[in-house]
């Protein structure tokens, strides 16, 4: 059975049916039918693909597209205080101008003569992030942190030639699953306790669990949390003493004022770029980096790509390539190379670059400031309602924390419930992820919310748990 | 006035040059980007300046070395470098052969960049996000259709991951079937993708590469020697890179099943076979499209992307929580799966680019679908035909057959016959505002190029890229030296690429430079 195509389509030029005809001919043949000759018959799909009727124009595309989208509630629309590794901050006008011209968002893997720009705005993106995090050598962005995370680890167990690590107890369930599932089964993953009291690290039991097998320390500053772990140098030592790598993971937004782990021994440092002018599109913003120092047992484990700066023939000219390209999959070692290499996050990481540019020292400095005090500002009216403990831990914390709701006799599910309805996201439960803890919800506090919307979250939770 | 000649045969094209410094060197003290909102007065007045309270041994003591540069000129620099680009939106995007560079609609990219889609956060009560979760469940309906399979995933943020995701579903199964350890080998093929090698061998599997037999096919002999109760799996791209088609493949699937194996499908070079034939009939248990490639959304200089990756019935419970499910009129999200290797990438992938993906096939339909296929594979034989005119150019295997949407070329006779060799020929390529690729490495077909000019080209276009190269592959023979010394028309040239691999000497940072290069 032959299909009619679609012809004339936008797309498609050549479904011109006068400029087809020309071009069978020109290969001696007939029909579209003719093509496909290498498909044996057997293995054709004999009838048409069962898939809704297309629209017949762009304008009735752009239309139900838009009917179906705006079912959706968004975080303009709502006042959110959902973060858990995707956090809401403003995303400046020169982020999307850039990521949305033509030449980066169409661009993939080009030639440095093809694509200057975007090895130079790849190399710049690298050069922000290695200020930031006040280490060498930055990647080419992975798919998200949690990959970074794994890579990182993945990274030491084949530095150390050791098979277990030892990841903080506090980390993200979801985030926990894919370094999991991607350290399997070449690297155990071992969960460290914290205490109960600061969520802090517990370091006697990261004493009694490290040995000779642990490749690495996983922690994160801050934590998944919110709050700022502040034992790293410490926790590096446990590490160091017996031979292990020191990895931590941070949100870079917090990097204005809060020390990069590059400060107290971290060997490794990864993270997720998200938060640095990129929107959440309902996850599709996540974005990792891996750094390290510009050691060659460091450098050549790294399995993603590294763009490096280097002169031309023309005395004065920037040129840019690929550094030490041969330990990636895409050179040839294929799967002797490291881990794997291919499309993840480029354009996130322009973006970052850009984002770095803009906010500048200050800029960086003014919003991890005021991210601290928003979000003390909250915890501080938080504890004003009864039965509300602002921060479940008595620990100092970033953008996040976790909001004790045990004493409301209300479950955080029915709390969220109720704010939903008054036009705000309320914090993710925490009840599955972290059962010992009971009702508590992690907050999310950034320079985008208002002491208006702060005090409507207030107002609304005292509606809710007092009555 | 005397009619202005415009009968050059090839384009007299010169890329953007604007010698734009690295953007540290921009930095003037003071200079502001952007501002940031303060906090209240009345917030002030409650809890301070927020900072004393970190702990002094977290304090950051120095602000980070980032440059301040004015928001003009931040506008500027950036403009600048995207203007050294050649993004496939305005070249004739025929030379990134296994990435299926086609049109990237801009009407997708307008509704994608709705706030209704930008500003969801992903742990938003499902009541909240039904529009894309519908948008999610209906392009996994549209793609079961495509491909046969029984339920799709789009939590890899792309083919590599999807890769990945596969062969972690092939550990699981045998896991679960108690031959983990016994089925320690996956087989591949030399011009399958090398991450279809690569990822498995991360997830610990030792690979065997089946070679090509004459005709290009991968070798069925070999093959058969290689399938073993050792076999966990076959990852396999069909047709492969050099664009031809294994006829045998449900002969390769059949001996994998019947000794315990899985087989999965690596669908980047999908774009000829939409509507012509499917991963179900093939005998593939798994197999993933590219959304950037087959599905036209942006390759954003190397992601995000997305792999929509499909599984058959018996493999739903291990796909990566969670998947998009529809009951009782409203859309969820469904972490219901038994036996799931857990997850693979953050929240729920890249739905952004699921949802340009949806309005491409949505632009289509089956009987475009199947245009796409038929054009796709008519041009890239067009090509092939032309390109096949000049005595330089070559492609080995199943001479005078077609090929499906790709054909990977050789230049190893004008190599031979001039000197100038397929890496040369890229850089020249440029001073006519295109591009190609050479190949993955190794480079089993010498001297390669990889074409794939996809149903996005006009044939005014194909002639005018298929003249260029005619035109470049005769100056290799008449003038080689300009050749040699390409490009001459990019932003820069040649570059001294001996520090690359030179510990002492390589630079991918600024900062590394800046004290590398430090003069005494």
């Amino acid at each position: 059975m032959t299909i009619d195509g679609y012809k004339n389509h936008p797309y498609i030029p050549n479904s011109v049916e006068k400029v087809q005809k020309e071009m069978l001919k020109e290969l001696g043949l007939e029909t579209l039918e003719d093509l496909h000759e290498g498909i044996p018959e057997e293995l054709k799909f004999k009838s048409k693909i069962d898939l809704p009727e297309p629209y017949k124009s762009e304008y009735e595309l752009r239309k139900d597209m838009e009917k179906t989208l705006r079912k959706n509630k968004t975080c303009r629309d709502y006042i959110n205080f959902l973060g858990a590794g995707c956090w809401q901050h403003y995303v400046p006008a020169i982020c999307d101008e850039i990521n949305s011209r033509s030449e980066f968002l169409t661009a993939y893997a080009g030639e440095p003569y093809n694509d200057h720009g975007r090895f130079q705005t790849l190399f710049e993106y690298q050069s922000l992030v290695a200020e930031l995090v006040d280490m060498d050598v930055v990647n080419v962005p992975t798919f998200d942190w949690a990959q970074a995370a794994a890579t990182s680890i993945r990274m030491a167990a084949r530095i150390t030639g050791r098979e277990e690590a030892l990841v903080v107890g506090t980390i993200d369930k979801e985030k926990l699953l894919i370094i999991q599932n991607y350290c399997d089964p070449i690297v155990d993953i071992i969960l460290v306790d914290y205490d109960k009291k600061t969520g802090a690290m517990d370091l006697d039991d990261l004493k009694d669990k490290i040995s000779e097998n642990t490749a690495a320390v996983y922690f994160e500053n801050p934590s998944f949390l919110g709050f700022i772990e502040n034992q790293g140098q410490k926790i590096s030592d446990i590490a160091h003493n017996i031979g292990a790598i020191s990895i931590v993971g941070v949100d870079p937004s917090s990097l204005g004022i809060l020390a990069p782990p590059s400060h107290y021994g971290a060997d490794i440092i990864c993270g997720d770029l998200q938060p640095l002018g990129i929107h959440m599109n309902y996850g599709g913003g996540q974005s990792g980096f891996i750094s390290t120092r510009d050691e060659e047992k460091f450098v050549m484990e790294f399995p993603s790509r590294l763009f490096g700066i280097a002169p031309t023939i023309v005395e004065g000219e920037y040129g840019f390539g690929d550094v030490a390209y041969e330990r990636t999959s895409f050179g040839n070692l294929r799967e002797k190379g490291k881990e794997f290499v291919g499309t993840q996050t480029a354009l996130w990481g322009i973006t970052a670059g850009v984002y770095l540019s803009l906010m500048g020292p200050k800029g960086m400095y003014e919003l991890g400031q005021n991210i601290m005090q928003k979000s003390q500002y909250t915890i501080n009216e938080l504890n004003k309602i009864k039965g509300v403990k602002g921060s479940k831990f008595n620990s100092i914390n970033f953008k996040e924390f976790v909001v004790d709701f045990n004493d409301t006799n209300k479950t955080v599910e029915e709390i969220n419930k109720k704010l939903l309805e008054k036009g705000i996201f309320g914090g993710k439960d925490l009840s599955k992820d972290f059962p010992e803890f009971g009702q508590c919800a992690l907050y999310c506090v950034t320079e985008i919310h208002l002491k208006e919307d702060i005090d409507k979250l207030i107002d609304s939770l005292k509606e809710t748990i007092e009555g | 006035m005397k009619r202005i000649s415009r009968d050059h045969k090839v384009r007299n094209f010169h890329q953007a040059k604007w010698d734009e410094p690295i953007i540290f060197e921009l930095s003037n003290e003071g200079e502001r980007g952007i501002l940031v909102p303060e906090a209240e007065e009345e917030i002030v007045k409650v809890v301070g300046d927020g900072v004393s309270k970190i702990p002094e041994s977290m304090k950051r003591e120095k602000l980070p070395n980032l440059p301040e540069i004015n928001q003009k000129r931040v506008l500027m620099h950036y403009l600048r470098l995207s203007q050294e680009t050649l993004g496939g939106d305005l070249n004739i995007e025929i030379g990134q052969g296994t990435c299926t560079m086609k049109y990237n609609p801009k009407i997708n990219e307008y509704i994608a960049r709705m706030p209704e889609m930008t500003e969801l956060h992903p742990l938003q009560d499902e009541s909240t996000v039904q529009g894309i979760l519908e948008i999610i469940y209906k392009t996994d309906l549209c793609m079961r259709e495509i491909s046969g399979m029984d339920q799709f995933t789009f939590q890899p943020g792309g083919g590599s991951q999807a890769i990945f995701t596969m062969a972690s579903i092939v550990r699981k199964y045998h896991r679960e079937h108690g031959e983990e350890n016994q089925r320690d080998e996956i087989i591949t093929t030399v011009y399958s993708h090398p991450s279809d090698a690569a990822a498995p061998a991360t997830k610990g599997y030792k690979v065997i590469t089946i070679m090509p037999d004459e005709e290009g096919y991968p070798d069925y002999e070999a093959f058969k020697n290689a399938v073993s109760e050792r076999t966990a799996a076959f990852f396999v791209a069909n047709p492969e890179d050099t664009g031809v088609f294994n006829p045998r493949i449900k002969e390769f699937t059949d001996l994998v099943r019947k000794a315990g194996g899985l087989n999965c499908y690596d669908q980047a070079n999908a774009n000829g076979l939409l509507g012509v034939t499917r991963a179900k009939e093939a005998g593939f248990d798994m197999c993933f499209f590219n959304l950037h490639k087959t599905f036209s959304t942006p390759h954003g200089c190397g992601g995000p992307g997305g792999g929509a990756l499909g599984v058959v019935k018996e493999l739903i419970d291990y796909l990566p929580k969670p998947i998009v499910g529809f009951k009782d009129g409203k859309y969820f999200l469904n972490y219901d799966l038994d036996k799931s290797i857990g997850k693979v990438r953050l929240f729920n992938g890249v739905p952004q680019t699921v949802l340009k993906a949806y309005a491409w096939i949505m632009s289509l339909g089956a009987e475009g679908l199947y245009e796409v296929a038929k054009v796709a594979v008519l041009n890239n034989n067009y090509l092939f035909k032309k390109l096949l005119e000049h005595k330089g150019v070559d492609a080995p295997y199943i001479r005078g057959k077609q090929r499906v949407e790709q054909v990977r070329y050789t230049l190893e006779k004008l190599a031979e016959d001039t000197g100038i060799s397929t890496e040369d020929i890229a850089r020249r390529v440029m001073d006519f505002g295109m591009h190609y690729w050479t190949s993955h490495h190794p480079y089993y077909v010498p001297e390669p190029i990889t074409l794939e000019p996809t149903e996005t080209p006009s044939k005014e276009d194909l002639d005018e890229y298929i003249i260029t190269l005619h035109h470049i592959f005769d100056e290799a023979y008449e003038n080689p030296e300009i050749i040699k010394n390409a490009p001459h028309r990019s932003t820069i040239h040649k570059i001294d690429e001996s520090s690359f691999d030179d510990p002492e000497k390589w630079a991918p940072t600024w900062r590394v430079y800046l004290r590398k290069t430090k003069e005494e």
